[in-house]
Formats: C-alpha cells, sequence, structure tokens
C-alpha cells in the first residue's frame, strides 16, 4: 500500500518536474529574444547619443516604480491583450491577420456610437446591466464584421488576407477620420479636437480603485484569454482551427470545413480586436480619439509572435509590451532619450522571436523542431 | 497581360479621369485636365512602379517580399537624411546633396534586402514574418531617428529641422519632350523616369538572359535547378537584395522627389499596393506597372479634385471629402485581389524556403 503510495507521488513529481521543464525551454527562447533585443537596442541608444543605462533604469522606474506606474502599465497591457489574442487565435488557425489595428479602430468607434447615441435615441436611460453589454458588444460586432470580410475574401476567393487586411485598415482609418471629423465629432462648441462625445454614465466600467486609472478591463482580458486558451484547446471548433491552420488538406480529410473555419477564424480575431477598442472606450477614455490607437495593430503582432500565439503568453508578452511602452515616456522625460526607440526595441524582439536560429546560435541552445507555417505563398 | 485585364486598367484610369474632366470642364478645357491628369497618374505612380518590380525581383526568385513598405520607408528617411547633411552641413550643392541622397536611399534598400534575405533564406524564417519584422524595424528605425536628429536639442542639426535642398528637377528628355501631347505628359523628374527605364530593364533581363532565366528557375523549381548547377541560394539573395535597392529608390521618391521632407509612416501602405500591382500584374514587369498606373490614377484623381474642390455639384459633395476619395485605390487593390478580373498564377516555389 505504502509502496504503492510512493509510486504515484514519484509519477506524481515526474510529471510536475516535466511540465516545468518543458515550460521552462518554452519560455528561454523568447525571455532570451528579448534580453537580446535590449543589448543590441541599447547600442542603437548609445550610437544616437544617449546613455542606454540610464534609459533602462528610467524605462524600468516608469514601468514599475510606484503603485501608480504599475496601474497605468495594466491600462498599456490591456488592450495589448486583446489584440494580441487576436492576432493569436488567427495564427493558430494558419491566417495572418495584420488588420487588428483597423478592427480596434472600428470597435471603438460603433461602442462609442452606442454609448452615446442608443440612450437618445431610444429616449430611456438604460440601466448600465443593459447599456453596458450593449455598448461593448457593438464595438466586438463591428470588429467581427471587419475581421470576416478579408476572411470571406481568402475562403471565397484566395485574396490573401495580408493585403486585404492591411487595405481594410486603411479603408477603417479613413472611415474613422470622416466619422470623427464630420457626423460623429463632439458637437460642444469648445471641441476643436475630432472626437465623439462622452458616452452615457450608463455604459462605463467603474474604476477598481479610486484615483488610479487600472480598470475591469485588465481582469476582463484575462478572463478572456483563458476563454480563448479553452477554446483553441478544449472544444471541437477549437480543434478544427488548429487542424486547419497547420495543415488544411489533413484537415479536408478530417472533414473540418476549411472555407468556414477560415471565416470564423478571422470572425473571432476580428472580435477580439474589436473588444480591445470596446474596453478602450467604456473601461478608459469614455469615448473615441482620433488617433489614439495607432500602432496597436502592429504591436499585437509582435505580441502575438512572442508569446508564440499561446493565449496565456500573450498576458505575459502583452504585459511586457505595455510596460515598454508606459516606461518609455518615463525615459524619455528622464533621459530626453525619444520614445521612439521603444519601436524599434520592438522590433528587435520580434527579429529574435521570429529568427529564434540567431538567439539559439549566440546562447548555444539545441534546437526544438517546431515550425511555424503562415505563408504559402500567395494561394493563387 | 491578357485582354481581359488590360481592358480594365484602360476603363479604370478612362473613368478616373472623367470624374476629373466632368467636375472641371467648366473652367479648364477638358484637353489640359487629360494632359495633368496623365501626368499627375505617371507620377505618383513612380513608388508603386518601383516598389511592384521589386516584388517582381523577388518573388520571380521564389521570396515573398511583404517588407517592401518598411524598406520604402526606411530609405525615404536615410536618403532624405544624407541630402540635408551634405546639403547644410557639409556644404554641398543641392543637386549633388539630392542625388547622394539618392544613393545612400538605394543602399539602405538593399541593406534590409540583404536581411530579409538572410532571414528567409539563410535562417527560413517564414516569409510573411521576416517582412514584418523589416517592416516594424523601419516604422521604429526611421521614428526614432527622426526624432533624435532633428528635433533634440543637442542634435546635429541643433534642434531644429534645417532648410531642406528641395527636390529633384525635372528633366526633358531629348526627343521625347518635342512631341507634343506625349512630351508633356513624360516631362516627369528623374526617379519616375527611370522607373519605366527599369521597366524595360527589368523586363529583358527577366525574360531575355541567363540570369532572368535562372531566377525564373529558382523561383519555379528551385530543386531542378540546382541539380542542373545552379546555386539557389546565391540567386535568391542577389533578386532579394536587387529587390531591395529598387524598393530604396522607390523610397528616394517620397522625400527627394515628391516632397522635400520626411514625416513618420509618409509612405502609406504604398509599399502594399504595390503587392497588389505585383499580384495583378502577374509578376511581370509592364503588368506591373500597367496596374501601377491605376492606383497612380485613383490618387492623381484625389489630387486633382482638391483643385476643383469648389466646383465640385452638391449632389456630389462626398467627392470633397477627401478621406471618402482617399479610400478608391484600397477599395480597387481589394477588388483586383478577389481574381474576378482574371486571376494570375504566382511562380511555383514563392514563399517556400528552398532545403537543400
Amino acid at each position: 500500500m505504502e509502496a504503492k503510495q510512493g509510486q504515484v507521488n514519484q509519477k506524481f513529481k515526474t510529471r510536475i518536474q516535466r511540465w516545468f521543464a518543458s515550460s521552462w525551454s518554452a519560455l528561454l527562447v523568447p525571455l532570451l529574444a528579448v534580453l537580446t533585443a535590449f543589448v543590441v537596442g541599447g547600442i542603437v541608444i548609445a550610437m544616437a547619443g544617449g546613455n542606454p543605462f540610464s534609459a533602462y533604469l528610467g524605462l524600468l522606474e516608469g514601468a514599475f516604480g510606484s503603485t501608480k506606474s504599475l496601474s497605468e502599465t495594466t491600462v498599456w497591457a490591456t488592450p495589448y491583450i486583446f489584440a494580441g489574442l487576436a492576432v493569436a487565435l488567427a495564427f493558430k488557425g494558419g491566417l495572418f491577420n495584420i488588420g487588428a489595428e483597423g478592427q480596434l479602430a472600428l470597435g471603438a468607434v460603433a461602442s462609442a456610437w452606442v454609448g452615446y447615441a442608443l440612450p437618445g435615441l431610444l429616449g430611456i436611460n438604460l440601466p448600465t446591466i443593459f447599456l453596458l453589454p450593449l455598448t461593448v458588444l457593438a464595438g466586438v460586432i463591428a470588429g467581427g464584421i471587419w475581421g470576416a470580410i478579408p476572411g470571406w475574401l481568402k475562403a471565397r476567393t484566395g485574396g490573401h488576407e495580408v493585403i486585404n487586411t492591411i487595405m481594410m485598415n486603411y479603408i477603417a482609418l479613413n472611415m474613422v477620420s470622416y466619422l470623427l471629423n464630420g457626423p460623429m465629432k463632439d458637437p460642444n462648441p469648445l471641441n476643436v479636437i475630432a472626437r465623439t462625445p462622452e458616452i452615457a454614465e450608463s455604459a462605463r466600467f467603474t474604476p477598481i480603485f479610486s484615483g488610479y486609472r487600472m480598470h475591469w478591463g485588465f481582469i476582463l482580458a484575462i478572463l478572456i484569454a483563458i476563454l480563448v486558451w479553452f477554446l483553441l484547446w478544449k472544444t471541437t471548433l477549437g480543434f478544427e482551427i488548429r487542424t486547419a491552420g497547420a495543415n488544411p488538406d489533413a484537415g479536408k480529410y478530417a472533414g473540418v470545413n476549411v472555407g468556414r473555419t477560415i471565416v470564423l477564424s478571422m470572425t473571432l480575431s476580428g472580435m477580439l480586436a474589436g473588444m480591445a477598442g470596446a474596453i478602450e472606450v467604456t473601461a478608459l477614455n469614455y469615448r473615441h480619439e482620433l488617433g489614439f490607437s495607432i500602432g496597436y495593430g502592429f504591436d499585437a503582432i509582435a505580441i502575438a509572435l512572442l508569446a508564440k500565439s499561446h493565449p496565456l503568453g500573450v498576458i505575459l508578452s502583452a504585459i511586457l509590451f505595455g510596460a515598454m511602452r508606459n516606461g518609455g515616456t518615463r525615459m524619455q522625460f528622464l533621459t530626453q532619450i525619444p520614445v521612439d526607440v521603444i519601436s524599434v526595441i520592438q522590433a528587435l524582439i520580434l527579429l529574435f522571436v521570429a529568427a529564434d536560429a540567431i538567439v539559439r546560435f549566440i546562447f548555444r541552445i539545441k534546437a526544438r523542431e517546431e515550425r511555424v507555417v503562415l505563408t504559402r505563398g500567395w494561394g493563387g | 497581360m491578357d485582354i481581359r485585364r488590360f481592358l480594365f486598367i484602360t476603363l479604370i484610369i478612362i473613368i478616373l479621369i472623367g470624374v476629373v474632366v466632368l467636375v472641371g470642364s467648366s473652367q479648364v478645357s477638358p484637353a489640359t485636365i487629360i494632359v495633368s491628369m496623365l501626368a499627375t497618374t505617371v507620377a505618383v505612380a513612380t513608388p508603386l512602379t518601383l516598389g511592384a518590380l521589386s516584388g517582381v525581383f523577388c518573388e520571380r526568385s521564389g521570396v515573398v517580399n511583404i517588407g517592401i513598405e518598411g524598406m520604402m520607408l526606411a530609405s525615404a528617411f536615410f536618403g532624405w537624411f544624407a541630402a540635408i547633411y551634405l546639403n547644410t552641413i557639409l556644404g554641398f550643392q543641392p543637386l549633388p546633396s539630392l542625388l547622394t541622397g539618392v544613393v545612400v536611399a538605394i543602399i539602405t534598400g538593399g541593406l534590409l534586402g540583404l536581411l530579409h534575405a538572410w532571414l528567409s533564406i539563410t535562417f527560413k524564417v517564414d516569409q510573411i514574418i521576416g517582412g514584418t519584422v523589416i517592416n516594424l524595424l523601419a516604422v521604429g528605425i526611421s521614428g526614432f531617428l527622426n526624432r533624435q536628429l532633428f528635433f533634440e536639442k543637442g542634435s546635429i542639426f541643433g534642434g531644429q529641422v534645417p532648410h531642406a535642398p528641395g527636390v529633384l528637377p525635372r528633366i526633358q528628355i531629348p526627343l521625347i519632350s518635342d512631341i507634343p501631347v506625349i512630351g508633356k505628359i513624360f516631362e516627369q523628374q528623374p526617379i519616375a523616369i527611370s522607373a519605366i527605364v527599369l521597366v524595360i530593364i527589368a523586363h529583358v533581363v527577366l525574360f531575355y538572359t541567363r540570369w532572368g532565366l535562372r531566377t525564373r528557375a529558382v523561383g519555379e523549381h528551385p530543386r531542378a535547378a540546382d541539380t542542373v548547377g545552379i546555386n539557389v541560394y546565391k540567386m535568391r539573395y542577389w533578386n532579394v537584395i536587387i529587390g531591395g535597392m529598387i524598393a530604396g529608390l522607390a523610397g528616394a521618391y517620397f522625400t527627394l522627389e515628391s516632397v522635400p521632407s520626411f514625416e513618420p509612416l509618409m509612405t502609406n501602405g504604398r509599399g502594399f499596393i504595390s503587392l497588389a500591382a505585383m499580384i495583378f500584374g502577374n509578376w511581370s514587369p509592364f503588368g506591373a506597372w500597367a496596374a501601377a498606373l491605376v492606383f497612380g490614377a485613383a490618387q492623381a484623381l484625389q489630387i486633382n479634385l482638391q483643385f476643383f474642390r469648389t466646383l465640385i455639384p452638391p449632389q456630389w459633395a462626398f467627392l470633397q471629402q477627401s478621406s471618402i476619395v482617399g479610400l478608391v485605390p484600397y477599395i480597387l487593390t481589394m477588388l483586383i485581389l478577389t481574381g474576378i478580373i482574371g486571376r494570375t498564377t504566382p511562380p511555383k516555389a514563392d514563399g517556400i524556403p528552398y532545403e537543400k
């Protein structure tokens, strides 16, 4: 009896050990990639005439130095988690969604519109329990539609989603610019900025702690990340998405409707990006302003790649990116090094994550055979 | 180029010019408008033509390059920086400064091409990700250096943007400029002219030389090319580098020929539209040029409508919104990619890393 107990314990122990070993080796290369990027970024800073050490100290202080800066880091990380999940989910389905930027912007506009105009249109004061979900849903749906169009075009005509999502970005940004300067512009006579009016009180998330900007969206983002993980690995739909992504031909033989799965993946991806916009409006800004979301879509790609498209990894890499964006302002204030250097470091992170052979070469790590296949040419 | 796509291109260009003629004919004669629209079309199609040519070289050898946008942006910055540096700090005349700027832009593009080749051929990184890395890197580097070198206190220009040495002058080509209408249309600046010349050169190189045959061989069937002794990696490396250099020339267009300034993100998706032009042009230089002209015409529409803003009739008020007219190139791109105007076939090994 006791021997058996020991055996079970032993088994359990090895399982834990194996789990740690596998997580460690999965984390090792991305961590080293981040490290290498910071080193190379430091060289760039030095070459441009700055002191990389004081720059990085400023970055750290700005990102984690106080409860206030910690709260700000979560504020930055929140849309990154949603948008990163959007790109990661599409990656799992073998699709490259460069359109998170446009999906996010349209989601924000749709949310803002429902939030400020719907109560007036209906002529009643909707309680929070109705209006807030409706407002968020509007953004999610708008993003979903914007993602579904390139998905449908890909499934139906073979038009490559990389170019189509980029074109949809430009179309969305032009539309948003038109709306915020015209029909949806804040009518307040003192307002000169291209922005919508404020959304109704009952369309807002309440703050978690008073005096801090950290909001419920961050908690929601983490819950959604877990949900996406569950969807991808514990449901049939997730299995179909991953099969269609890993090997569409095998998927076809296994009875997966690849065309339908492509449209679904892109719709879900767009919905997640739209949610990023909706949460920014309902939980943080209470309106949408032109130009606030520029660059989120491309950052999201780097976040998803750094996380190797794992939803839980997305949380970590989004917090890293949020910390860098947040700390960057402090760094610029302290050292006069432009905050744009953050984009350089992020691009370098992406470079070393994508070309992990470089990192493996520098640090002499043996390769694990796993290659993400995203492109098979233009698909005709 | 098959007849269907040729007709489509002609039709779209006629419609786009027709709109401007309809709007502006009460003040300016149709002939003048048509000539000016065509001249603008040729000029603004330049970066698209060059971008598409860059894509043709890369993809004919089997490497997908979505980093063209970033290559253009980085080259636009470094070319502009070199020209200003030579002009204001070293005291060179404007023209030699600008021409050196063009060379620096081409070198920048070539180096980024080398990076893309290194990532996608040597490391076999997914080529779309490799291209994305280049795009992000270009945005970061050009944005960072632009702020650091021009706007920070204690920078080499003392914290304010120095006077730019202007743009490259128009040139008159001896025989062509004497032809009445054609002469006016092709009285362009040097990069626009060289884009057209490069289309012809690229066509000859790709289809009538040994180099071109080998390039196409490694893009269609690298294994077969390898067995007859063609160095697949070397051919791909060189073609991606050449593609990068052409994208660099396209970048020079933005800051040294079009406007004498640099703005972050100023390429505005032109690199991606070039790829659509390349696909629609069936990976051939002349096809790519024709497709680039369609996008050029769409942009010329936007530019010329600005002149006739006040003449736009009230029922067409939406034409006054530049953010709505500006949608035309993007919607055209998507329409073209659906393949309703005829499908094209990419090189067979496009996007697939070659494993020996």
